[in-house]
């Protein structure tokens, strides 16, 4: 590819970029005890803890499409009073550590929560503790990842197909599922990746609404977090290297098969 | 076009990815400066730590005590990487001896745990063994903290098998799970129910002398300031430090 020289002040702030963004995990790389990293791997409690992280973070992947989806074609195409506030209402998640996140959670979704106590004495649930939660607690941080996404794409797309749609007297609902579906596909999946990736990071919110027990809502991030705890730095870079790979690998592999559309 | 804004995706989603396990950066970097001493403390001491913090200020004008609490295992990881501090107070010798270098440290107080219930005791429990009952949601403390390796002892030495909901990081956080009714007990230090006495009441049970933890303290090799560490020392194992500590429902040593 010929290109004209690129400009100094966009070349040295970019390549700064690059080196702090790859300077941490070149920390991490370099801590790791190779040696034992393949005996680690086989350590029940580590499968355990990345089949139940990638189970969650796909889970709340799900509910965040199914929700989120519908979510983003109302605040792009509908025209409601009160849009501008719920669109900022969104942003907030992204916005609030975590933790605040996972308290917030326990007041509205806990045993006494507001919905919760509800939920508990009328059908006997409660969701703390549970992996129901953990699937929850992830899904509340990266719905707006998605949200915000597809709403971008929704924006972008042009609205004349649809608009031509309409014209050959075609329903909203057959025009969503048939025009504007397929020409934002794209913008969904990538969304979507986002959003997937936010889910399996996600630690404050999970820790303080669904609890740590092994198996159960033990997700890799606590499992790194105790491991840490615990004085065992060497175990949190073998847990960490291990989460980063397999969650690199899975973005590398979608991105090859779904997402690169010609 | 289309493939720089995947590539862009694709970037934001690796640092959206990398972000992850970060929330509570708890090290404290109040340090530098004449005068200031920076206390790393047990979780457990956070309330009698702060009130002794105060009045040493007050009785040493010109020095300022930062501290930082959480649960010992945490802060002992924290000081061996590098974390600027210059007294370590622990809930138990083995988080102490953790820490490269710690010398022979002093045991200042000793504490014991007991039921954290709700208010009242909803579920009407009187001893440890109560805590296996059915459906009921019991909280521990994580083993590689004090308060959770004390309870394993305890729970151990009285051959009562617990399966806890939740295994959580610090005693402040095991205890927080009773006061927001999402567990019906937990095993937290006497002190620690004390301080949050108007929202949940302790049962002392007898098999918790089985585990008691002594808590030692210590100058730390690296310090900045060791000789205002040394004199904050001094000031906890002084009569108005032991007093608060006692008042708080430690036991001296």
């Amino acid at each position: 590819m010929k290109t004209a020289r690129v400009p100094v002040p966009l070349l040295i702030p970019a390549i700064l970029g690059l080196i702090f963004l790859i300077l941490p995990l070149a920390g991490l790389l370099v801590r790791t005890p190779w040696a034992t990293l393949f005996d680690r791997l086989a350590e029940p409690g580590v499968v355990e803890a990345l089949r139940l992280s990638l189970i969650t973070s796909t889970l709340a992947t799900v509910v965040c499409l199914v929700l989120g989806v519908p979510l983003a074609w109302m605040l792009a195409r509908v025209t409601f009073p009160g849009r501008r506030l719920v669109r900022a209402l969104i942003t907030v998640p992204l916005v609030l550590p975590p933790v605040v996140g996972g308290i917030a959670l326990l007041l509205a979704l806990g045993r006494r929560g507001i919905v919760g106590q509800w939920l508990d004495s009328t059908f006997g649930i409660t969701l703390p503790f549970t992996t129901a939660g953990v699937v929850i607690a992830e899904a509340f941080v990266a719905l707006p990842f998605l949200v915000i996404a597809v709403e971008g794409a929704l924006r972008g797309a042009d609205s004349r197909f649809e608009e031509a749609a309409a014209t050959l007297g075609s329903t909203r609902w057959t025009t969503f599922t048939h025009v504007t579906l397929p020409l934002v596909a794209p913008g969904i999946a990538a969304g979507a990746v986002l959003c997937w990736a936010r889910a399996l990071g996600e630690f404050g919110a999970t820790i303080t609404f669904a609890g740590n027990y092994p198996g159960i809502t033990q997700t890799m991030p606590l499992a790194v977090y105790q491991t840490m705890e615990s004085g065992d730095l060497e175990g949190a870079v073998v847990l960490s290297l291990i989460l980063l790979v397999v969650s690199v690998a899975i973005l590398a592999g979608l991105r090859d098969r779904w997402l690169t559309t010609p | 076009m289309r493939a720089l804004r995947l590539a862009a995706v694709g970037l934001t989603a690796l640092v959206a990815l990398t972000a992850c396990g970060d929330s509570s950066d708890k090290s404290d970097t109040g340090n530098s400066a004449g005068g200031s001493v920076t206390v790393f403390a047990a979780a457990s001491l956070t309330e009698s730590f702060t009130t002794i913090g105060k009045s040493f200020e007050t009785a040493n004008p010109g020095t300022t005590v930062t501290f930082n609490f959480a649960g010992s295992s945490a802060l002992a990881t924290q000081i061996n990487e590098g974390a600027p501090a210059d007294v370590f107070a622990s809930a138990s010798p083995k988080n102490m001896a953790a820490v490269t270098g710690a010398g022979s440290p002093t045991t200042f107080v000793k504490n014991q745990l007991v039921i954290a219930v709700a208010k009242g005791n909803p579920k009407g429990l009187a001893a440890l063994a109560d805590l296996t009952k059915p459906d009921l949601k019991v909280a521990l403390c994580a083993e590689a903290v004090p308060c959770g390796a004390a309870a394993k002892t305890a729970l151990e030495a009285s051959a009562v098998k617990v399966t806890p909901v939740t295994l959580e990081q610090d005693v402040k956080a095991a205890l927080s799970k009773v006061k927001l009714g999402e567990v019906d007990a937990a095993l937290v230090y006497r002190t620690d129910a004390k301080a949050s006495a108007s929202d949940v009441d302790a049962i002392e049970f007898p098999e918790s002398a089985k585990a008691i933890n002594d808590y030692p303290i210590i100058v730390l090799k690296d310090a900045e300031n060791p000789t205002g560490a040394q004199k904050f020392i001094d000031y906890v194992l002084s009569a108005d430090g032991i007093k608060v500590l006692t008042e708080a429902g430690f036991q001296a040593p």
